[in-house]
C-alpha cells in the first residue's frame, strides 16, 4: 500500500491539535478504572498470602460471612478448574490454567501477595475487617528467590508437573527451568577463532515494575439471567472479556467489557488479576462489586518484568568487524512460565548483521510475582548486557561506539539470528542522526562521562477495528477497539481528518466496548497507531467513497466522475465547473434520501509493523563521595516511521528513556530471607521524579513504513530498550569503572569507587 | 460505627458530610462527594495524585482525615477551572501534551497551581523540586516542566518561554 495522500501535502498528520480527550484530563473529568460508579454497588477485597511458598491445607471462610456487612466470600473452589492452554495475546503467550492460578491459588500459593480468597462488603472498612476473619491454614514450603538457585540441583520445585521444554531427551525430573531456546547462525566457534580481540561480560538486572501510577481496578456486576458488565482500567476491553469468560467459564456474549480511562499500563495490564474475581463476588452477593488494588498490592501481586543473569562474548577483527557473538541469558518468570525470554534471545543481536550468533535463553520461575509485560517485553535486558559489551568492545579497538555500531549495524537485507530479514529499516539513518547531533561532540568537563547504547524493537499489528461514522450534520465520529494509554485517540482522529479533509475539531474519536466496535486485540506491542490507525483509515476511504457516490446521485452523473478534495465533492473530467461543490455536510443532510446512514467498519489484520530502532547519548557526573549519579543530558533519537501527532511520539520517547534511567539507577524488588517483598511503596521502590531527570531531548527521524498508508511505525517500546546501557557506559566514561550489575544504586557504586581506590592505593 | 459531621468549603462551595473516623479526606473527596478527579496512587503520600489545596496549603488528600476538613477552605482539581474557562496552567498541559495516560495529571495541575501562587517566577530548578512530589510514569517530565514555565511566564504577563 502506497502513501494514500503525498507526504507534502498532509494538513493534520503531523501537526499537533490539542489532544481531543484533554480537556476531561486537566479539569478532573475524565473516568478511571477507580472512578466509576453503580447504584448499590459494594467493595471487594483480596486476601492474600504471607508466605513465599506454602501448600494451602484449609480455608475456613465462616466466621468472615458472620460479619454484618459481608455479602459474598469466593476461592478457587468457586472457579472452574481449567486445563493447561495456551494462547497468544500479543506480547507473549498466556497459558489460562496459570492465569486462572494467579487471580486466586489453587493448592498452593506461590509467592507472596498471591491472591487466596475475596470478600464483598458493604464498606471498604468492613470487607478489611472481613479478610482478618478468614483462617487459612498453611503448611509453608521451602522458597526460592533467585533465578540461578532456581535453576541450580536440589532447589525447592514450585510446580512438580514442570518438565524443561526444549531439551532432548525430555526430562524424567521436573525442574524450575520451563523452558530452553536456542536460536544459532553461522558458526560461532569458528567465528571466535577468527577474532583478534574478544569482550566477555556477566550482567545482572532486577525485576523493576510497570509503576503505573494507576492501581488496577474494576467494578463487576451480574444480572440476574447472567449477563455480566465490566468496567476496568485495562489494556484491552476484549482481553479481559475473553480471559474473564475463559477463567469463569462463562460465555463470552455474556460479557460486555468496558474500556476506562487507563492510568498508564506499559505492559502491565495487559493480562486480568481482579476482574474474574469482581465478577464472581458480583454474581454471588447480587451487587454490583467494585475492586481496586493498593500500591503494596500491585507492587507484591502485579508486574513485574523479569531480573535476569547475562554472559555476553563479542569476538572482532582488528578492523571492528564483529566475527561472532554469543549469549546466554537466564530470565525469571516468577511463579509461572513466561519471562519474555524469547525476545530477549532475538532483540540484542537484531541490531546488528553478524556472520555467527550463538544465543541460549532459559525462562525460570521462582517464588515472585508472575511477570507481566513491560515495555518491549526481554528487550532491555538483553541489550543492557550487548550494548555494555559493545561499548567494551569499542574501547578495546580504539572505534568511536557509534562509528563500531554502523559498521557492523543491520541494514535491509541483514539476515538476523532468529531467521527474520531486515527491510525497509531505518538503523542507519538513526546512527547518523545520533552521531550529528551537536550532543555527540559537545565538550564534557573533568569527572562527566557520556555514554552511547543502541535498541530494537519488532512492533507488531494484529486484529484491530475502526469505525468511522458520518453524524447527520456533517460532523464524524470515530470509534476504536483500543483503549487510549498515551494520546491515541488523537492520532486516530487525525487520520480519519486527514482523509476526510476535515479539521481535527470535527472529528470526535471514542473507545467503543466490547459490543460497540469488532474486535481489537490489546493496546500492546505499539500496534494501535499503525494497526487500528490503518483500519480507521481505511475506514474513512470507504466513507469517502460513499461521499463520492451520494454527490453523484446528487447531481445524477457516475460516481467515478466526482473527485474528493479538502472536505468537498467536486465534478470532475467532462463535469467539471457544471455543479457547486457539495460539502460533507450538505452531504450528510441529504444522506436519508440518498441511501442512508453514511458509515464505514473495518476490521483487519494488520500484517508488516515495521520495527524501530533508537539510539541514545546520555552524559552523566558521578558524586565520588556518595556514588549518586547525576544525569545531565540526554537525547533519544528514534527512528518512527511518520510521527501523526509529533508531541506524543516525543512523549513516548521522553517516557521510555525516563523508565530505563530508573531501572539502570534506582529500581528494583527487594527480598528478605523469607521471600517477602521489602520496598512494596513508591518511598522505597523509588522512581524517578521531576528533580532527578534533565529535559529529555527526543529526535525523531522519519524513515516511513511501506506497509502503513501513512508510514507508521510503533514507538513506544523502542526508547525503553538503550538506557540502561547508556547510562552505563556513560558512568564507564566518568569513573573508568564497568558496573555490570542493575540498578547501579549510590551504595552499589560507592563500594566500587572505594574497591577500585583502594586497589589503586594499594 | 458512628459517623462524624463535618462542614467545610470545597471549591468555593460550603460542603458538609458524614465520615468515618479513619477516612481520609481523599476517600471523602472520590466515594462520599464523587469528586474523582483527585486520585489515588498510593494512600502513603508518595505519588501527589491526591494533591489538593487546603487553606493556601498544597497537601496530599490521602494523608488528611476527612474530619481534618471542618472549617477548612479546599481546592481540589475540579475547582481550578473558571467555569468553563481553563486555567492558564491547564491550557498549557494541553498545549505541551503534558500528559500521556492523565492519571498523574490532576494532582500536578493542583501542585503547579500552588507553586505559581506561592512563586510566580520559578527558575526550572525550584518548578522540578517543587513537583518532585508528584510522580509521573508516563512523560519523563520534560513536557510538564515546559508546560510550567510557559504557564508561569503567561501567568506573569509574559510571553512564552519555549
Ligand atoms: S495517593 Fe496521596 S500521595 Fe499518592
Ligand atoms: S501521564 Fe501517565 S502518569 Fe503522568
Amino acid at each position: 500500500m502506497n502513501y494514500i495522500i503525498p507526504q507534502s501535502e498532509l494538513k493534520v498528520v503531523g501537526t499537533r491539535p490539542v489532544r481531543p480527550d484533554g480537556v476531561d484530563k486537566v479539569t478532573g473529568r475524565a473516568t478511571f478504572g477507580a472512578d466509576m460508579t453503580l447504584a448499590g454497588m459494594i467493595w471487594g477485597k483480596m486476601l492474600r498470602s504471607p508466605h513465599a511458598h506454602a501448600r494451602i491445607v484449609a480455608i475456613d471462610t465462616s466466621r468472615a460471612l458472620a460479619l454484618p456487612g459481608v455479602r459474598a466470600v469466593v476461592t478457587a473452589a468457586d472457579f472452574p478448574d481449567i486445563a493447561s492452554e495456551e494462547a497468544f495475546v500479543g506480547e507473549g503467550p498466556m497459558n489460562f490454567r496459570d492465569l486462572s492460578r494467579n487471580c486466586l491459588a489453587r493448592d498452593k500459593v506461590l509467592y507472596e501477595g498471591h491472591a487466596v480468597a475475596a470478600v464483598a462488603a458493604a464498606s471498604q472498612s468492613v470487607a478489611e475487617a472481613a479478610l482478618d476473619l478468614i483462617d487459612v491454614t498453611y503448611e509453608v514450603l521451602p522458597h526460592v528467590i533467585d533465578v540461578e538457585a532456581a535453576m541450580a540441583a536440589g532447589a525447592p520445585i514450585l510446580h512438580e508437573d514442570m518438565f524443561t521444554v526444549g531439551i532432548e531427551p525430555k526430562p524424567t525430573k521436573p525442574s524450575n527451568i520451563a523452558k530452553r531456546v536456542a536460536f544459532a547462525k553461522g558458526d560461532a566457534e569458528a567465528g571466535f577463532r577468527e577474532a583478534d580481540v574478544i569482550v566477555e561480560g556477566r550482567y545482572t538486572t532486577q525485576p523493576v515494575h510497570q509503576a503505573y501510577i494507576e492501581p488496577h481496578a474494576c467494578l463487576a456486576q451480574v444480572a440476574a439471567d447472567g449477563q455480566a458488565h465490566i468496567y476496568s482500567s485495562t489494556q484491552g476491553q476484549f482481553m479481559v472479556r475473553a480471559y474473564c469468560a475463559k477463567v469463569l467459564g462463562w460465555e463470552i456474549a455474556d460479557i460486555r467489557s468496558y474500556p476506562m480511562e487507563i492510568g498508564g499500563g506499559f505492559g502491565g495490564k495487559t493480562l486480568v488479576y481482579l476482574e474474574p474475581v469482581a465478577l464472581a463476588l458480583a454474581r454471588k452477593a447480587g451487587r454490583p462489586v467494585k475492586m481496586v488494588m493498593t500500591r503494596e498490592e500491585v507492587f507484591r501481586a502485579s508486574g513485574p518484568t523479569s531480573g535476569a543473569v547475562i554472559e555476553v562474548k563479542i569476538g572482532a577483527r582488528r578492523d571492528g568487524s564483529i566475527v561472532a557473538a554469543r549469549e546466554v541469558l537466564k530470565y525469571q518468570a516468577g511463579a509461572f512460565a513466561g519471562s519474555p525470554i524469547g525476545p530477549g534471545c532475538m532483540c540484542g543481536f537484531a541490531m546488528y548483521d553478524l556472520p555467527n550468533v550463538d544465543v541460549v535463553g532459559y525462562d525460570v520461575v521462582s517464588n515472585r510475582p508472575k511477570v507481566a509485560a513491560y515495555r518491549a517485553p526481554g528487550a532491555p535486558i538483553t541489550s543492557f548486557a550487548v550494548e555494555s559489551a559493545m561499548d567494551d568492545l569499542a574501547r578495546k579497538l580504539k572505534i568511536d561506539p557509534l562509528a563500531l555500531r554502523e559498521m557492523n549495524g543491520a541494514r535491509d537485507g541483514s539476515k538476523t539470528h532468529y531467521g527474520v530479514t531486515h527491510r525497509d529499516i531505518g538503523f542507519l539513518a538513526t546512527l547518523e542522526a545520533a552521531r550529528s547531533h551537536p550532543h555527540y561532540s559537545a565538550p564534557l568537563k573533568p569527572g562527566q562521562g557520556r555514554g552511547v547504547a543502541c535498541g530494537f524493537w519488532f512492533n507488531i499489528g494484529g486484529e484491530s477495528s475502526g469505525a468511522v461514522h458520518v453524524n447527520e450534520d456533517g460532523s464524524i465520529s470515530v470509534v476504536s477497539g483500543n483503549p487510549d494509554i498515551g494520546g491515541s485517540r488523537a492520532s486516530m482522529a487525525m487520520m480519519a481528518a486527514e482523509v476526510l479533509g476535515v479539521p481535527i475539531e470535527h472529528v470526535r474519536p471514542i473507545v467503543g466496548d466490547t459490543a460497540s466496535i469488532g474486535f481489537s486485540h490489546l493496546t500492546g506491542g505499539s500496534r494501535v497507531t499503525f494497526a487500528t490507525g490503518m483500519a480507521v483509515t481505511q475506514a474513512a476511504e470507504r466513507v469517502v467513497d460513499q461521499l463520492k457516490q451520494r454527490a453523484a446521485q446528487i447531481w445524477e452523473i457516475p460516481a467515478e466522475a466526482v473527485e474528493w478534495k479538502d472536505g468537498k465533492a467536486y465534478p470532475a473530467g467532462l463535469n467539471a465547473g457544471a455543479f457547486e461543490p457539495l460539502s460533507l455536510a450538505q452531504i450528510a443532510l441529504k444522506a436519508g434520501r440518498t441511501g442512508g446512514p453514511i458509515s464505514s467498519e473495518v476490521t483487519l489484520n494488520a500484517q508488516g509493523a515495521g520495527p524501530g530502532f533508537g539510539c541514545h547519548i546520555c552524559d552523566v557526573e558521578v558524586d565520588s563521595e556518595t556514588g549518586h549519579v547525576k544525569i545531565l543530558r540526554y537525547t533519544a533519537v528514534q527512528d518512527v516511521g511518520k510521527a501523526i501527532h509529533p508531541s506524543y511520539v516525543e512523549g513516548q520517547i521522553q517516557g521510555g528513556a525516563a523508565q530505563g534511567i530508573g531501572w539502570a539507577l534506582n529500581e528494583e524488588y527487594i527480598y528478605d530471607k523469607d521471600g517477602k517483598m521489602e520496598n512494596a511503596g513508591f518511598l522505597d521502590y523509588r522512581v524517578p521524579v521531576a528533580s532527578d531527570l534533565p529535559l529529555i531531548e527526543a529526535v525523531m527521524v522519519e524513515v516511513p513504513n511501506p506497509r502503513h498508508p501513512f508510514g507508521v511505525r510503533g514507538v513506544g517500546e523502542v526508547p525503553i530498550v538503550p538506557p540502561m546501557a547508556a547510562v552505563a557506559n556513560a558512568i564507564r566514561a566518568a569513573t573508568g569503572l564497568r558496573m555490570p550489575d542493575l540498578p547501579i544504586s549510590p551504595p552499589k557504586l560507592r563500594a566500587a569507587l572505594d574497591a577500585a581506590s583502594g586497589a589503586k592505593a594499594a | 460505627m458512628s459517623k462524624h459531621h463535618v462542614t467545610t468549603t470545597i471549591n468555593g462551595e460550603e460542603t458538609e458530610f458524614l465520615c468515618e473516623t479513619q477516612e481520609t479526606l481523599l476517600d471523602v473527596l472520590r466515594n462520599t462527594l464523587n469528586l474523582t478527579g483527585s486520585k489515588e496512587g498510593c494512600a502513603s503520600g508518595d505519588c501527589g495524585a491526591c494533591s489538593v489545596i487546603a487553606d493556601g496549603t498544597l497537601v496530599c488528600s490521602c494523608l488528611m482525615l476527612g474530619v481534618e476538613a471542618e472549617g477548612k477552605t479546599i481546592t481540589t482539581v475540579e475547582g481550578i477551572a473558571d467555569g468553563e474557562t481553563l486555567h492558564p496552567v491547564q491550557r498549557q498541559f494541553l498545549e505541551h501534551a503534558a500528559l500521556q495516560c492523565g492519571f498523574c495529571t490532576p494532582g500536578f495541575i493542583v501542585a503547579t497551581k500552588a507553586l505559581l501562587d506561592a512563586n510566580p517566577d520559578p527558575t526550572e530548578e525550584e518548578a522540578r523540586y517543587w513537583l518532585a512530589g508528584n510522580l509521573c510514569r508516563c512523560t519523563g517530565y520534560d513536557k510538564i516542566i515546559r508546560a510550567v514555565m510557559d504557564a508561569a511566564a503567561e501567568m506573569r504577563g509574559e510571553a512564552r518561554a519555549a
